[in-house]
């Protein structure tokens, strides 16, 4: 009961959310509703018994990937309105709908004739994030340390894209050339 | 009413076109890359759906690396944004043609 | 024996090639020289052949190779040399080898002189082919041969639009006249399962009669045609547009006997369907008058001679449609040498007289030209038949034969028809050579012709005289080993002396009529003034009775509009435009899918998503289909997939 109650609430909040994002001509609206709606779907982690997924989707994605994006609205003048040339409506609306019904069609599909079975079954008794540690370093050792590596590459690529300066080396360089670097662009008053 | 796999299923397709929706519309570079979050997460939700209806720990693992995907294509994407910015000043996506055929 | 076949059959061949070589060179004495000589080559061959084959009965037939052999086909390239072929060959080569002499010396001054004698010896091979075959299709291929080579020789002066105009006629009204002979071919093949000669007709009799009849009139129908019976006439007397030795050895001898030639090889069919035979008579009478008629007022001298060759091959086709095959094949021997012998001297008047056609304008020639003169005359008594010259000895017996037959009324016909070509024949010798000079004050200055082109005419003149008391019993002999041998005798001495004196009093009295009537002092060139001129009878006759005027208007005219419209409505708008759109469809999806490429990313993106939903859509599709496989299976084999 409770869980149909949560599953519904939260599924209307999230759905809300995401359509603000969408469709607002405001940016910091819809930069406000991705945010919440982020946060609804960690609930719906939770209520799957999913809880490290649902801390790790707060964390990172509520925590990190927004503050990135706010960083990213410095592009914006906020008080104003995002202008868009709008498309064919009907043509984005129709698409997507037909989409839906297929993904919905074809995931009937084998799970009515119950075609799936569990690879990796769940272990009971022990809690959730005690099981994703077992299976995460031993089965998905690999990936995980591939998907570090590749954190790693990401962030010295945002560095480097984003970053000023980025051609003198302040490790390399003597006292002298950092101080004149440094007076170089101050104006003087006099 | 029980609350099976059927309805995350719906759920998640329903944020998915959502998403769609956004991808579509949306001429503004950073507006884009929201609707690209949507699509993300709602796969996510599938997959945990799938995980936890038929207890295996796969469906969770997987949303973890493309929580993990996700994050480090924002990074990427938004330097990107930021070296076109600088360029151009402007993130609309109709000026950006050059790769016209 | 086969050697000497083969020398016949190629010598005019390696003629024609080596005069081809110089086609498009100056005029050079070798390209006529050689040629001329390897058809002396060939007419020896040819007679070493005929009196092989008149003293030891001997037929030499030879299969040079297989064409075709498919299923239950076989056509061989194959020849035989027998009693009726051998004559041919005999009179085609002795004709051509006079012509190409003759021709040497008649354009000298043609600036195409290598490419006539190129022309002119192909023609004699495939004439030679048409008559050595042994089957149908051999002479088919012989048959469309002398019609090409006679376009091209009608035609060549190509520049002259009238010349192309008259090639042209021959060879489309020649065409038309092949499709009745294709299908005669057709039936022969269709009933007999072969078309060899021996075994078609050995297969024959026992076909039954409407399908020989069938066969009989469409082979008859492509021997209309080149032998230009009514109504494919018309050809004859423009081909008089060509040089004047092709006239003389194409117009006179050779080509338009192949007609007569295809009815009397066929003898053995047309034994069998004696109706269609008497149909050939009447229609050969009928040419023969006709011809006649045009030719007793035409200004023309080669017309008037084209004429009255057209109306030989009448009497010839009589003969051949009365049963007399051996009298058609004798006449057509006699006939080809005091014709052709008739075209080259009035080649040298031609020559003489600066191509001028017209006898008006000529007279008292006999003191420039007697050589020329003592030939036109003699070939023209002998044209006229009368006794001991070579005519009388074919001409009388077609009429005899007719007599005998009860054929009166084609006897009567035929018997008017030679007074008439005795006076048309004598009014041309008469106004060219006798009576007064018109000439001189015309500014003509004639002169005889070459000497060696005179001697080369001379084999001619002598056979003409002789031929006829000389060769027609040997030759009775010799044919009748194939061909029937009726004797046309009339029973009663009597009938048959008045007959002979009266037919002979009968075209002396039109000679001196012609002399008298056109030896006169004051002849004047007609000039569209005088009352004859304008007289019904006269335009008639000198229009041809219109039939020309009557294919123009109501033939060719229709067919032009109708190619017209065929071009204009069918061609253009419906094939070159299907052909145009399919083209511009292909380009202009180009051009639109091109736009896809915008470069715009939101356009790329939907265009993503619909691709996304394109194939989602696609494995739903699979999906069903594998999960009710069974099904649908069961479906398809009920529509009887």
């Amino acid at each position: 009961m409770f869980e149909a109650v949560a599953f519904y609430l939260f599924a209307f909040l999230t759905i809300s959310m995401f359509w603000i994002t969408v469709t607002t001509s405001q940016a910091l609206y819809a930069l406000t509703a991705l945010a919440a709606g982020m946060i609804f779907i960690s609930a719906f982690f939770f209520i799957l018994g999913a809880d490290f997924l649902g801390a790790v989707q707060i964390v990172v994605y509520s925590g990190a990937v927004m503050a990135l994006y706010s960083f990213g609205m410095m592009f914006f003048d906020t008080t104003r309105d995002v202008k868009e040339k709008q498309g064919n409506k009907a043509l984005i609306l129709g698409l997507s709908t037909l989409s839906a019904l297929l993904v919905v069609a074809i995931f009937a599909g084998p799970i009515v004739s119950d075609n799936i079975h569990a690879l990796y079954p769940v272990i009971d008794g022990v809690g959730n994030t005690q099981q994703v540690g077992l299976v995460l370093f031993t089965k998905y050792l690999i990936p995980f340390e591939v998907a570090a590596v590749m954190l790693l590459v990401a962030m010295v690529a945002g560095i480097v894209l984003a970053g000023k300066k980025m051609d003198s080396s302040l490790t390399l360089m003597n006292e002298e050339d950092i101080h004149l670097m440094n007076n170089q662009d101050k104006k003087v008053l006099s | 009413m029980e609350i099976g796999l059927n309805h995350y299923l719906v759920l998640s397709t329903i944020l998915f076109a959502i998403g769609l929706v956004g991808v579509m519309r949306r001429k503004n570079l950073l507006m884009l890359f929201f609707a690209t979050e949507i699509l993300l997460n709602s796969v996510n939700i599938s997959f945990a759906a799938i995980s936890h209806f038929y207890g295996d720990l796969t469906g969770q693992m997987f949303a973890f690396f493309v929580i993990a995907i996700a994050a480090s294509e924002v990074a990427v994407g938004l330097g990107l944004l930021v070296v076109w910015h600088k360029k151009h000043n402007n993130i609309d996506l109709d000026t950006m043609t050059s790769m016209r055929g | 024996m086969e050697l000497f076949l083969y020398t016949a059959l190629f010598s005019p061949l390696v003629g024609s090639m080596f005069a081809a070589l110089f086609g498009a060179s100056p005029k050079t004495k070798w390209a006529g020289i050689i040629p001329s000589i390897l058809l002396g080559v060939s007419l020896t061959s040819s007679l070493i052949l005929m009196l092989s084959v008149v003293d030891t009965d001997n037929i030499v037939h030879v299969e040079l190779m297989t064409w075709m052999a498919t299923g239950n086909l076989y056509i061989p390239f194959g020849f035989v040399v027998d009693q009726i072929s051998v004559t041919m060959m005999v009179v085609v080569t002795l004709v051509s080898t006079v012509v190409h002499v003759y021709a040497i010396g008649y354009m000298d001054h043609d600036k195409s002189f290598n490419r006539f004698f190129a022309w002119l010896s192909a023609f004699v091979f495939s004439m030679l082919i048409l008559v050595m075959s042994d089957n149908y299709a051999g002479l088919f291929i012989g048959w469309e041969g002398v019609g090409l080579c006679s376009w091209g020789l009608i035609g060549f002066w190509y520049h002259k639009e009238s010349a192309t105009w008259a090639a042209n006629e021959a060879f489309i009204m020649n065409r038309i006249a092949d499709l009745g002979m294709l299908i005669g071919i057709f039936l022969v093949y269709w009933n007999t399962g072969t078309l060899q000669y021996d075994e078609a007709f050995a297969a024959m009799p026992s076909l039954d009669h409407a399908t020989l009849t069938w066969m009989g009139i469409f082979l008859f129908i492509g021997a209309m045609g080149k032998s230009a019976q009514f109504p494919l006439h018309t050809w004859l007397a423009d081909a008089m547009e060509g040089p004047t030795p092709v006239s003389a050895l194409i117009h006179a001898a050779t080509m338009v006997t192949a007609g007569v030639y295809l009815v009397i090889r066929s003898n053995e069919l047309y034994s069998l369907i004696p109706n269609v035979g008497l149909f050939i008579a009447s229609l050969g009478t009928f040419v023969a008058i006709f011809a006649a008629s045009m030719a007793l007022v035409n200004r023309d001298i080669k017309r008037v001679i084209a004429y009255s060759t057209l109306s030989q091959l009448g009497y010839m086709f009589a003969a051949a449609g009365l049963g007399a095959y051996w009298v058609a094949l004798f006449h057509l021997m006699a006939h080809a040498f005091f014709k052709a012998l008739l075209f080259l001297g009035a080649g040298n008047v031609m020559h003489a007289m600066d191509s001028e056609l017209d006898p008006f304008k000529m007279g008292g020639l006999a003191k420039t030209m007697k050589v020329t003169m003592i030939m036109m005359t003699l070939a023209s008594v002998a044209l006229a038949g009368i006794f001991p010259l070579a005519g009388f000895f074919s001409k009388d017996v077609i009429l005899e034969a007719a007599f005998v037959d009860h054929h009166f009324i084609i006897y009567a016909v035929l018997l008017l028809t030679a007074g008439l070509t005795a006076f048309y024949s004598f009014r041309i010798i008469a106004l060219i050579f006798h009576g007064e000079d018109r000439h001189t004050a015309l500014g003509f200055h004639p002169h005889e012709a070459y000497k060696f082109m005179l001697w080369a005419m001379s084999p001619l003149l002598v056979l003409a005289v002789i031929a006829g008391f000389t060769f027609e019993e040997p030759f009775f002999e010799m044919v009748t080993h194939l061909l029937p041998d009726t004797e046309y005798h009339i029973h009663s001495h009597l009938t048959y002396w008045i007959m002979t004196i009266g037919t002979q009093t009968f075209v002396l009295l039109s000679i001196f009529y012609a002399y008298k009537k056109y030896m006169v002092r004051d002849i004047k060139v007609p000039d569209g003034t005088s009352a004859m001129e304008n007289s019904f009878k006269y335009k008639l006759l000198i229009n041809q009775y219109y039939i020309p005027y009557f294919y123009e208007e109501y033939l060719v005219k229709p067919y032009r509009e109708l190619s017209a419209i065929f071009w204009e409505k069918v061609d253009m708008k419906v094939v070159d435009a299907s052909v145009d759109g399919i083209a511009n469809i292909l380009y202009s999806t180009g051009e639109k899918t091109r736009d896809m490429q915008s470069g715009n990313l939101s356009t790329m993106l939907k265009w993503m998503v619909a691709g996304t939903v394109a194939l989602l859509s696609l494995a739903v599709v699979f999906g069903l289909a594998v999960r009710h496989s069974d099904s649908i299976l069961a479906i398809l084999s009920g529509l009887g997939v």
